[in-house]
């Protein structure tokens, strides 16, 4: 019981990581319909970019944390307007096929320009832990667990309420009566790119203060991981991603506690076979029938 | 006000539309009737800039509008109903409105566009607060109606805006249409019920096969025997 109370605390720290990049691949797949399999990189150029201005600019945390999301929220409008805007009309096959491209290309050009091997992330700051009941808790996951939960309100709060965020919307119920309204298609695409990759910018920084060490293909695991989450959640929705998240963070961190670490990144691939084949909306997805 | 001149769209393959030519006049309300299949919905389209045309020309205000993206026309002054209502599910009432009036910046009326909006469709202030897909179809199409005018176009396209519906909607539709008319807007109708259609219509034309078959006042195609026997069940 103490073991599964203190993964269930490791869990939810691992799983605000995943939980902000599924949000990304979800509101992507919401508006474009594409599972953009580069976004677990933006996350490593969020992370390196946080390295870096920590390391020789000496900024504090809360710059890193800031300045790595417009960085990736940058990179994320780029990536789009150079590699996916070209494919608009294509099928979709060819866009998912590009995606996998330019997650090779972000990671093996980051290695042959930085080299390959891991760095140590500055730890800017330093961990404590607190005793509570027994249970150990570092001060570094509860600010995972809290900047997560910030970022999400204010994403909720944005595609509530800003006249951008409901056109985010409207795009991803109806693109083409959307443009009926005089909405202008790659700016809302260009929005949600911005959006997702700002999101994960921010979850490379904080893998960075607390798993200490950063590579160019760290985030090859973690999203394939998000985007089952996405999956597990339902994909297209925003909810969905953020429970998703945490649901894959915690089987993770319970995998572990029952003593099978080896097997905890098959567990989450059993996870997505089995939703998609008992539930292949998700959680909260809802079960549309492909249009004609 | 607007001029179609000559032209073809290609769709799925097929010469939807051929060498059509119409225009629309400032404050007329002009219909285009033709069973289903006839080119209609291709035609409006592409005069929103959903659809690109094959050739030919289409000129609002004496400018060339065919090769403009869609939120360029709609910010020009043109803007759609389309068919089967496309309101914004999971989206407000309200907020299918506020989507409406997209093109307008912050420093617009929109409390006013709104006050207008709910003195004409009494209705929607009722529902405002409600999930748009909750609303029975006639609502829908009050509100896709409402959404359209929340943009103050200067001319509306109406793609089969009383399909499906209940006999007291149709009726409300058609009255809703004239009403906008009556308040400045010129209206482009596309509609299968032809005879209501022409009955509120200053001009028509009849489509068939992609074509343009027929045109006159809505008076003289009501009354003519060929219309009458081809689409007026007579």
């Amino acid at each position: 019981m103490h073991t599964m109370m203190q993964q269930l605390i490791n869990g939810l720290s691992l799983g605000s990581i995943y939980a902000l990049l599924a949000l990304g691949y979800t509101m992507v797949y919401g508006v474009i319909k594409l599972i953009n399999f580069a976004h677990g990189d933006i996350y490593m150029l969020g992370a390196f970019w946080g390295y870096y201005v920590l390391r020789y600019w000496h900024v504090n945390f809360w710059v890193a944390l800031l300045s790595a999301m417009v960085v990736s929220a940058f990179a994320g409008m780029l990536i789009e307007f150079l590699a996916y805007r070209p494919l608009r009309h294509s099928p979709r096959i060819t866009a998912l096929i590009t995606a996998i491209g330019v997650s090779y290309l972000l990671e093996n050009g980051m290695s042959y320009l930085y080299g390959a091997s891991p760095r140590n992330f500055p730890q800017v700051i330093k961990q404590e832990n607190f005793h509570i009941a027994g249970l150990t808790v570092s001060n570094i996951q509860l600010l995972i667990l809290v900047v997560a939960i910030v970022l999400m309100v204010a994403l909720q709060l944005i595609i509530k309420k800003t006249k951008m965020g409901k056109a985010m919307r409207a795009v991803a119920v109806d693109p083409d009566a959307a443009q009926l309204m005089g909405i202008n298609p790659n700016h809302v695409i260009s929005f949600t790119f911005a959006l997702g990759s700002a999101l994960a910018g921010a979850a490379g920084v904080l893998i960075g203060l607390y798993y200490n060490t950063i590579d160019p293909l760290m985030g090859m695991t973690p999203g394939i991981k998000a985007f089952v989450a996405a999956v597990v959640g339902g994909i297209g929705s925003i909810p969905g991603a953020s429970v998703g998240g945490f649901l894959i963070g915690i089987l993770e961190t319970a995998t572990q506690a029952v003593g099978l670490s080896a097997y905890k990144d098959a567990a989450v691939y059993v996870v997505l076979i089995v939703i998609l084949l008992v539930l292949p909306s998700g959680i909260f997805g809802k079960r549309t029938k492909e249009k004609v | 006000m607007l001029k179609v001149s000559n032209l073809f769209v290609n769709y799925g393959g097929i010469q939807a539309v051929r060498d059509v030519n119409f225009e629309v006049n400032a404050g007329e309300i002009v219909t285009l009737i033709g069973a289903n299949g006839a080119g209609k919905s291709t035609i409006l389209k592409t005069i929103s800039g959903i659809m690109r045309p094959k050739s030919g020309l289409i000129t609002y205000n004496d400018r060339a509008i065919q090769n403009d993206s869609a939120a360029a026309i709609v910010a020009a002054g043109i803007s759609q109903v389309p068919e089967g209502r496309h309101i914004f599910a999971g989206m407000t009432v309200q907020e299918n409105l506020e989507m409406g009036a997209f093109i307008h910046k912050g420093g617009t009326d929109m409390a006013g566009s709104f006050e207008e909006i709910f003195t004409q469709f009494p209705v929607l202030k009722e529902r405002r607060n409600q999930d748009a897909a909750t609303l029975s179809g006639g609502e829908q199409q009050m509100l896709a109606m409402a959404r359209a005018l929340m943009a103050r176009p200067k001319l509306l396209l109406l793609d089969e805006p009383s399909m499906g519906l209940a006999p007291i909607y149709i009726q409300k539709v058609f009255n809703i249409i004239r009403e906008i008319n009556a308040h400045g807007t010129t209206v482009l109708l596309i509609e299968q019920n032809a005879k209501q259609a022409l009955s509120i219509a200053d001009r028509a034309y009849v489509l068939a096969s992609g074509e343009i078959k027929m045109s006159g006042t809505g008076s003289e195609l009501l009354a003519s025997q060929q219309v009458q026997e081809t689409y007026l069940g007579a």
